[in-house]
């Protein structure tokens, strides 16, 4: 690893103006930087470490839960207020990685965390993520991991964060600050598709950190439910993930709200699937017919196209579950 | 490699006081002079003058209480965890594995906490108390989740197992070991290549189910 100057943060001016200067990068958890640091993907010149800030709490506001940038993806996966207003957050947190990792991994990083391609990582391979314009390795590689919504011909990667597939689907915002003050970053346009430019994987400008995320309530928490689909039953990212959340109304759905993960450059939320099931019974049908609207536009490569199939038949699973019909 | 021996014996910040930053920094700017020229720019390279110097002048102090015993350092930020335990301060029993936060052989406490040391930058964690396998015996009583380990062969070639012997306290003292289930779930940060899982689940009920304060 190369050598790098280290600066703990006490303010957050201190962080903004450290992360001005070009080839400096924000720590927390380290668990996705620390190893991109060792792997050579990335070699800061300057870490500015962000523990140290009072950003780590839950709280409750007026219209929901408040996570604080560095609460750690353990305590937000255990913490009361959360699994009784939001289980879903949990359940995707305590899908993602192991307990140790959860231990040092924060709310902020996890939106942070960049792809799991082999490509991107393996540093002798040609990757336009990595670096722009040596092209995309996945494209006609091994790209069994890889997106079927979304993709460009410049990058087929996808996000692997579980915990973001829940705040995409339950429609959460992200709290950012900047020299020119704070704004509101609604979840979904948070993260963005490769397009032209795969090497960007957000909407976050480099001068800007993130300070927190705000969940709205909702009346979702008794029918939600996190299905990952991997290759064993823990500790792995996913082939595909399903995060769906209903508030019925009896056998009927008033709302309906669905986000894939391990699909596409990004959390995938699935708007058209959700507006079609409200107002319809909870039946498998109303799943069936759902999952094949959320599938529209899907493209696979070489090896992914059991995605095709899996991932429908996993919005279908995760639905049931979570209207209780399994 | 003697020069690997220096870098690795522990430095305690008395080493280092007589080199000043001031007087690093001359120095550092006469070697940019001289390195400007290719044939002493190879000479420093061959006698890994570069190196040396930074090594003065990177270092931070860095405090840490583990197993019990204050520790003042001066790291490299650039130094995980792991490496500053095992190559500083001699503390091997901690393993590493994959070196990427994968495998698990790396697990120790901070605060309380099992955490990957190999993804942890010693420097982040200053002011903490650290817990290694090394710390859960009491002189040569062994912890009852190692002597549990023993009794139910709960390891192989034994490389993975003081990451797992961590995990697996850290596993019970949160309360995650209600069930074989939750137990395989809570520790499947921690990978067997010999294959002990079996095992490894008995030793860790068998500490849940005796109820002792671990």
């Amino acid at each position: 690893m190369k050598q790098f100057q280290y600066q703990r943060a006490s303010t957050q001016q201190s962080v903004l103006d450290a992360i001005s200067k070009p080839g400096t990068k924000i720590i927390a958890g380290g668990t996705n930087l620390v190893d991109h640091m060792k792997h050579g993907i990335i070699a800061p010149d300057k870490l500015v470490d962000i523990t140290h800030l009072p950003l780590k709490g839950i709280t409750p506001t007026k219209t929901g839960i408040h996570l604080g940038t560095l609460a750690l993806n353990s305590a937000v996966a255990e913490d009361a207020l959360v699994l009784q207003k939001q289980p879903l957050i949990s359940m995707a947190l305590r899908a993602g990685s192991s307990q140790q990792l959860r231990n040092m991994a924060t709310v902020g990083g996890n939106i942070m965390q960049r792809t799991r391609c082999t490509y991107f990582y393996d540093t002798t391979m040609p990757c336009n993520k990595r670096e722009p314009g040596t092209g995309c390795g996945a494209l006609e590689g091994y790209n069994r991991m890889h997106a079927i919504f979304g993709a460009s011909d410049k990058c087929i990667a996808v996000h692997p964060s579980d915990m973001c597939v829940a705040l995409a689907a339950l429609g959460a915002s992200v709290i950012v600050v900047g020299k020119k003050g704070q704004r509101l970053i609604p979840f979904n346009e948070f993260h963005r598709l490769p397009d032209d430019h795969p090497e960007l994987d957000n909407h976050l400008a480099k001068d800007e950190m993130i300070i927190g995320v705000d969940i709205p309530d909702n009346n979702f928490a008794k029918n939600s439910y996190y299905l990952k689909v991997r290759d064993r039953q823990s500790y792995a990212f996913a082939l595909v993930s399903v995060a769906a959340a209903l508030e019925l109304s009896g056998t009927t759905i008033k709302k309906a709200r669905l986000a894939m993960g391990g699909v596409a450059h990004k959390p995938w939320r699935l708007f058209e699937a959700e507006k079609f099931m409200e107002g319809k019974p909870v039946s498998e049908d109303t799943f069936k017919q759902a999952a094949q609207i959320a599938m529209q536009g899907a493209k696979a490569y070489e090896n992914n196209a059991f995605k095709l199939k899996l991932a429908p038949a996993s919005i279908v699973e995760a639905l049931k579950h979570a209207a209780g019909i399994v | 490699m003697e020069k690997e021996k220096n870098h690795s014996r522990p430095v305690e910040e008395s080493d280092v006081k007589d080199n000043s930053r001031r007087d690093f920094l001359k120095k550092s700017a006469l070697m940019t002079a001289v390195a400007l020229t290719p044939v002493a720019a190879a000479r420093a390279a061959e006698m890994h003058m570069d190196e040396r110097l930074a090594q003065v002048f990177e270092k931070m102090p860095l405090h840490l209480e583990i197993n019990g015993v204050a520790h003042n350092l001066m790291v490299e930020p650039r130094s995980t965890l792991l490496d500053i335990l095992r190559e500083q301060l001699d503390l091997t029993g901690t393993k590493k594995g994959c070196d990427m936060g994968q495998c698990g052989a790396c697990t120790v406490h901070v605060d309380g906490h099992r955490v990957n040391s190999c993804l942890t930058l010693g420097i982040m964690v200053n002011g903490k108390k650290v817990t290694t396998i090394e710390g859960l015996a009491k002189g040569d009583q062994l912890h009852p989740m190692q002597e549990a380990f023993l009794k139910h062969d709960g390891f192989q070639c034994g490389y993975c197992t003081p990451g797992q012997i961590m995990s697996a306290v850290a596993c019970v003292r949160e309360g995650h070991a209600n069930s074989e289930h939750e137990i395989r779930e809570y520790m499947s940060g921690n990978i067997c290549r010999c294959g002990a899982y079996p095992n490894i689940v008995n030793a860790i009920q068998e500490v849940k189910e005796g109820g002792m304060a671990i």
